[in-house]
């Protein structure tokens, strides 16, 4: 049966999940750069999460997912052995692979889960990938393991100094540029002021940098443009034109506006959300 | 035709028009001349034997009827509430000259309401059991809206094994996300239709993207042997001005699929959600601009412009959905033509600036240019933009179809007799072919690819 989560693993409880989906005509055309779109239930909204990883032999995609609002809570409380309701992709372009030098892929928060398949991809390409993973602290740093498994370098920081350096990705970044003229592309993924700061560090490098926008989408393939984000002065869609764009066109001002433009909106419906379950239960 | 009266209907997502009672119906039928050659027949794109059916209402032979338009029409429930009939069937009626033409379109809807909850197999094709499905047959739709769902009954309805493949996790297309609840229902209209459809073994599949999840390729490696795609028309344009990406500016696409896909209007009961505005604009002067404008004010608007750089008389809205929103209070803001949205200093929309505009002479397409009044500007209040000036090709399917040949305008290019398309078995119809239409037009498409493609399968009407 397709949709049906295979394997669920908590990875800073409450708050952040895995969930490893079966889904093989997804995991069979699946790059790394595209996402899915998902809907839990009847009423539900649809939600994009970008592809951590897939195993097109075992038909299975990878999603990472934080719990933010109702929607994100609704999937989190399916377990393994259930299905999702609605699962669409993959969607979005793919990553595009340059070969043939250094790569840092700088992840931060959940955002790190979607850099593993980017940088996974670029370890396939034949570059030698070095990967950057930031967040608050220690507790909550994904992927580390896996991101070990194919990169020879794997730096860390920490906001409160729990683990690795003490300070931001962009430090370390910055550093790692410093010493080194072999960088043919930086990616950054993660939120969006880190995703601004890391354009802005390499900026006067002028090494080409790209980011993965997590702007609002309501069907995620071309027809709303809900997405739509503006890279050099032009208006792009997110879904079909990206989700990666070069981090040093796109203006991350009007993209942290737009992301929180239903955000009163979003705190309704997770109230409401928690009112019904309330009643529900009593 | 009775409506829901104004001010009731402007603060609810139910169906505006009401219906004709059967008296009533049989009574309008009869002023029907039964002309010898109909020119009715001839104005409509899936070629509903008009005349026929209008006399079997006349007699209140109401079953009949529906079959007869059921032979050539597979959503005729659809095809009554949003087509323009005033410039296909009911443009040609003869009684234009001296009265009033046949209400054609209100007719159909009636027969189609009235039959819609039988078992559709039996009606249908106007054949008396569900056809045997010879496997073999198979045909593949991408996209399920009015084309697709066309070719999927013409083709059904003969024997053929349909596959209908759906991006979105709801069958219908526009009908579902485009198309307003109260000017046609989902589950009472189109989830009937769509089900009649599944009664004659149509299978419908969701959540597959084609260009994404499978190819054409694909499909073929699969069985098919013919593959039609009906993906619509796709991005929204937008106006290219200032500000045009602040929030609270949507397109009418966005705003249209978060209330009709999303049933936004039903937040938070349903969680997707929609900014309801407080002055709303729409910019536009088609449906689209008249379905946007008519569901803000059912959000609870307290005002809602539409704003048009030409005259309110050269809309290409239907007459009908212009005198349904001026009714229920929408205000017309014509000769105006929006140059700046600008904000609230946090990044929302709080006003616009409007461009006054004259006519000035007819230009090559024979329209009427409309010209800016040099120095004449004034503001508009504005919370809520809502953009409906039409889209331009989505590039998802197109992109990774090469071989697939697109016209100058980025459109597919399509024979215009069969709808074949540049790869042999693969045909179009639909908005994807045309740019931004109406749904009889699609429907008229998805016809002829049927036609063609049961005339290759051997299969004789």
């Amino acid at each position: 049966m397709a949709n049906k989560i295979l394997k669920k693993e908590q990875l800073i409880p409450g708050q952040t999940s895995k969930l490893v989906i079966d889904a093989p005509h997804i995991a069979a055309k699946a790059k790394p750069g595209n996402f899915v779109i998902l809907r839990v239930t009847e009423r539900g909204e649809r939600i994009p999460l970008t592809i951590a990883d897939t195993d097109p032999e075992s038909g299975t995609i990878t999603i990472v997912y934080l719990v933010l609002g109702k929607s994100t809570a609704l999937l989190e409380q399916l377990n393994e052995g259930d299905d999702i309701l609605d699962l669409c992709g993959p969607l979005g372009k793919a990553t595009e692979l340059h070969s043939g030098g250094t790569v840092i892929c700088v992840g931060g928060g959940t955002g790190i889960a979607a850099m593993h398949h980017i940088a996974k991809g670029n370890h396939e390409a034949g570059n030698h990938v070095v990967a950057i993973i930031g967040a608050r602290n220690k507790d909550l740093l994904l992927f580390e393991k896996e991101l070990k498994e194919f990169c020879p370098e794997v730096l860390i920081s920490t906001d409160d100094g729990s683990y690795g350096h003490h300070g931001l990705v962009t430090e370390l970044l910055k550093d790692r540029l410093e010493k080194d003229d072999s960088v043919i592309e930086v990616v950054a993924v993660g939120p969006v002021p880190m995703m601004a700061a890391v354009s802005k560090t390499t900026e006067p490098f002028g090494t080409p940098t790209t980011v993965s926008l997590n702007s609002i989408m309501v069907d995620g393939v071309g027809m709303c443009g809900a997405c739509r984000v503006t890279v050099g002065g032009e208006t792009k869609f997110a879904c079909v034109d990206g989700p990666e764009f070069d981090g040093h066109k796109v203006d991350f001002g009007e993209l942290r506006q737009r992301l929180a433009a239903f955000s009163s909106l979003e705190k309704k419906s997770f109230d409401h959300h928690c009112r019904c379950k309330c009643n529900d239960n009593s | 035709m009775p409506n829901q009266p104004a001010e009731e209907r402007a603060r609810n997502f139910k169906e505006v028009a009401l219906g004709y009672t059967k008296e009533m119906a049989m009574q309008e039928a009869a002023r029907c001349l039964n002309c010898k050659k109909p020119k009715c027949v001839q104005g409509c794109p899936v070629q509903v034997p008009i005349a026929d059916f209008i006399a079997e209402v006349a007699k209140g032979n109401i079953e009949k009827a529906y079959s007869v338009i059921k032979s050539t029409n597979s959503l005729p429930a659809i095809c009554g509430r949003v087509c323009p009939q005033e410039i296909q069937c009911e443009g040609a009626c003869i009684l234009n000259a001296k009265d009033q033409p046949i209400a054609i379109g209100r007719l159909e809807r009636y027969v189609a309401d009235e039959y819609m909850y039988l078992d559709a197999c039996d009606l249908i094709s106007a054949k008396p059991e569900c056809p045997f499905i010879d496997e073999e047959k198979k045909v593949a739709c991408i996209g399920s809206g009015p084309s697709s769902l066309t070719v999927a009954g013409y083709l059904a309805s003969r024997g053929c094994k349909v596959t209908i493949f759906e991006a979105l996790h709801e069958v219908g297309g526009v009908l579902v996300y485009g198309i307003p609840e109260f000017r046609l229902p989902k589950e009472d209209v189109v989830a009937k239709e769509v089900g009649a459809l599944k009664d004659l073994q149509v299978d419908f599949v969701t959540n597959y993207v084609g260009g994404k999840t499978f190819s054409i390729e694909d499909l073929k490696e699969q069985g098919y042997k013919a593959v039609f795609v009906g993906v619509g028309a796709g991005l929204p344009r937008f106006l290219n001005i200032s500000g045009e990406n602040l929030c609270g500016v949507f397109s009418a696409n966005e705003y249209l699929t978060r209330v009709n896909l999303g049933r936004a209007y039903d937040f938070p009961n349903y969680d997707t959600p929609i900014i309801k505005g407080r002055k709303v604009t729409v910019y536009g002067g088609g449906n689209v601009a008249m379905d946007a404008a008519r569901t803000a004010q059912r959000l609870g608007a307290e005002t809602v412009h539409i704003v048009y750089r030409r005259t309110a008389d050269a809309m290409p809205a239907r007459l009908e959905e212009l005198e349904h929103a001026v009714e229920e209070g929408i205000i017309l803001e014509v000769l105006a033509n929006p140059i700046e949205f600008k904000s609230d200093g946090s990044g929302n929309l709080a006003s616009v600036t409007l461009q006054k505009m004259k006519m000035g002479e007819p230009d090559d397409s024979g329209r009427c240019r409309p010209l800016p009044i040099e120095g004449e500007t004034y503001e508009l209040e504005t919370d809520l933009a809502v953009i409906a000036v039409g889209t331009r090709p989505n590039p998802v399917l197109l992109e990774n179809e090469p071989d697939l040949k697109l016209n100058k305008w980025g459109y597919i290019e399509a024979d215009e007799e069969t709808n074949e398309t540049s790869i042999p078995d693969v045909y179009a119809g639909g908005d994807i072919v045309t740019g931004a239409a109406t749904v009889i037009l699609a429907m008229g498409a998805g016809r002829k690819a049927a036609q063609e493609i049961a005339r290759r399968f051997g299969i004789e009407d």
